[in-house]
């Protein structure tokens, strides 16, 4: 096959196998990921597992429910701020900052009043 | 002394006096290029990082190499880089004779050539990357891939206008939205077209914000639109230590071709993850990244020269790359909506669209559309699965041409 002077059928076919290629490569790449990924969990599960058998549960009194937004996974703590707001303000900041949300890290958010 | 003599000696020297010459006003419509291209990158602000120096260095290549006056003064000299390539040639792919003549964009130049600055970019970019929206969605790297539809499809396209197959090769990888492998790719395959390339790739990423909404609103439905994606699972620091191992071993035994990229972008993020080499991170990601783009900018900005610019293939590449940029475009929505039914109308469809890498902007314009039919939606993280997904398919694309044609 000519490379340089490539004929049309030979190109679509290129462009064909090409296309599948890189279709398996990450299909590939996705199921290591996926195996990886259960991998983890299972030993983090397994570890979380031995502790709670390892050391003996003490009874410890309920502490209050920490003032959390709702959804998050973080510690931020909101002063007459609504979630809805708050989860706005820190996309509006993440977007400005050019930084993924999950890199900051949004400690309080409280609301100043005149 | 005949001082009219020397007078006249001087302005035969002088660049205003080429401009009357042979050749001469091809010079003054690529100066006048530069000037729009700094225009673009400094006042419209397109990828200013890289438009900045590629103009100008388009700029200082023009201004001091004229076919009429010969090379004495030139920071760029094409026919060395002829010579370089021409297996006829007695300086075929010859190093020595480049350096023993050239002029400054030269030497710089032998980093393009060498491939060394794409590959350390990408050790930047992946310095600078969290791959940890793809990890806890590996499902997003089907997206990556279905947004390389248009690398395959430019390609086809470049075959049909008449380019050759490594010339239609580089063509097609501006669809894989990615200036660095764009640029490693032409440098390996189409050298002469790498000026139209480079400018051609990193201008439609610039300008994703306006190319990709109205596709996205034309390829899915409202209520695909105003799908809310649930929170993905926290991904452990293991997780992401291994990661870049797994992908550099995996692709690379695959396709050992894409080594110098991927085995660079990978480097880089575990310098990132690993916790214990944060200075490398850091220099990786700033002053490195920084440098290289310097020398890649300005040198690759230096390749274009009027005989290589002003031809009828400019155009062509032009028209070609914002085809590659749509159909790569539509390619992810496509497999946006394919997950969309397949998962139960569960994914939002608009996430697609950043498989066509452009970190992290593509994931921004999702973010964005997403949010002017949900005003709940935060689409962006769902979307950086994808867009990083979308680099190492864009690699992947680029590893497969390259053992085609190379």
């Amino acid at each position: 096959m000519d490379l340089v002077n490539l004929q049309v059928g030979h190109a679509a076919r290129i462009a064909l196998l090409g296309y599948g290629v890189v279709f398996l490569g990450l299909l590939m790449l996705m199921i290591v990921i996926m195996i990886l990924g259960k991998v983890m969990i299972a030993s983090r599960k397994k570890a979380e597992t031995a502790a709670a058998v390892e050391v003996p549960v003490k009874e410890v009194p309920a502490e209050a429910p920490k003032a959390y937004a709702e959804g998050s996974a973080g510690e931020i703590k909101l002063y007459d701020t609504d979630p809805k707001d708050a989860a706005m303000i820190m996309a509006i900041v993440a977007n400005k900052l050019g930084k993924p949300i999950n890199e900051l890290r949004f400690k309080s958010i409280k609301e100043i009043k005149k | 002394m005949d001082i009219l003599g020397t007078l006249q000696n001087l302005w035969l020297e002088s660049g205003f006096s080429a401009f009357f010459m042979a050749g001469g006003w091809k010079n003054l419509v690529m100066i006048l290029i530069a000037f729009v291209l700094l225009y673009l990158g400094i006042v419209k602000k397109f990828e200013p990082l890289l438009l900045c120096g590629i103009a100008f260095g388009c700029l200082l290549s023009n201004l001091s190499y004229f076919v009429s006056l010969g090379d004495t003064n030139a920071l760029y000299h094409p026919e060395l880089w002829a010579e370089f390539l021409d297996s006829t040639s007695p300086y075929y792919h010859s190093y020595g004779h480049i350096m023993a003549h050239c002029g400054l964009l030269d030497f710089l130049y032998i980093g393009v050539k060498a491939g060394i600055y794409p590959s350390l970019i990408f050790m930047g970019v992946g310095a600078m990357t969290d791959f940890g929206p793809l990890l806890s969605n590996p499902k997003s790297l089907i997206l990556g891939a279905a947004a390389q539809l248009g690398v395959f499809v430019a390609f086809f396209g470049a075959i049909l206008l008449g380019f050759t197959g490594p010339q239609a090769a580089s063509i097609g990888i501006i669809g894989g939205a990615d200036g660095p492998t764009a640029i490693y790719l032409t440098t390996k395959l189409a050298p002469e077209l790498l000026g139209p390339i480079a400018i051609a790739a990193y201008s439609y990423m610039a300008l994703i914000p306006l190319i990709q909404p109205p596709l996205m609103k034309l390829f899915t439905t409202e209520e695909m639109r105003k799908v809310r994606m649930e929170q993905t699972r926290e991904v452990s620091k293991t997780e992401k230590i291994l990661f870049p191992i797994v992908v550099s071993t995996f692709v690379i035994l695959l396709l050992p071709s894409t080594a110098p990229l991927v085995g660079c972008l990978m480097l880089g993020n575990l310098f990132r993850e690993t916790g214990v080499t944060d200075r490398l991170s850091d220099t990786a990601q700033n002053a490195l990244m920084n440098i290289v783009t310097i020398f890649l900018a300005t040198s690759v900005g230096a390749t274009m020269t009027a005989e290589s610019f002003l031809n009828i293939k400019t155009i062509y590449i032009i028209v070609l790359g914002l085809i590659a940029f749509s159909i790569s475009t539509i390619g992810g929505l496509t497999g946006g909506v394919i997950m969309y039914y397949a998962s139960g109308k569960k994914i939002n469809p608009l996430i697609g669209s950043a498989g066509v890498s452009a970190v992290p902007m593509a994931a921004r314009v999702s973010q964005d559309v997403g949010r002017r039919y949900n005003k709940t939606n935060f689409l962006l993280m769902h979307a950086m699965g994808p867009n990083v997904a979308g680099v190492i398919g864009s690699a992947i694309a680029a590893g497969f041409l390259l053992s085609i044609f190379g």
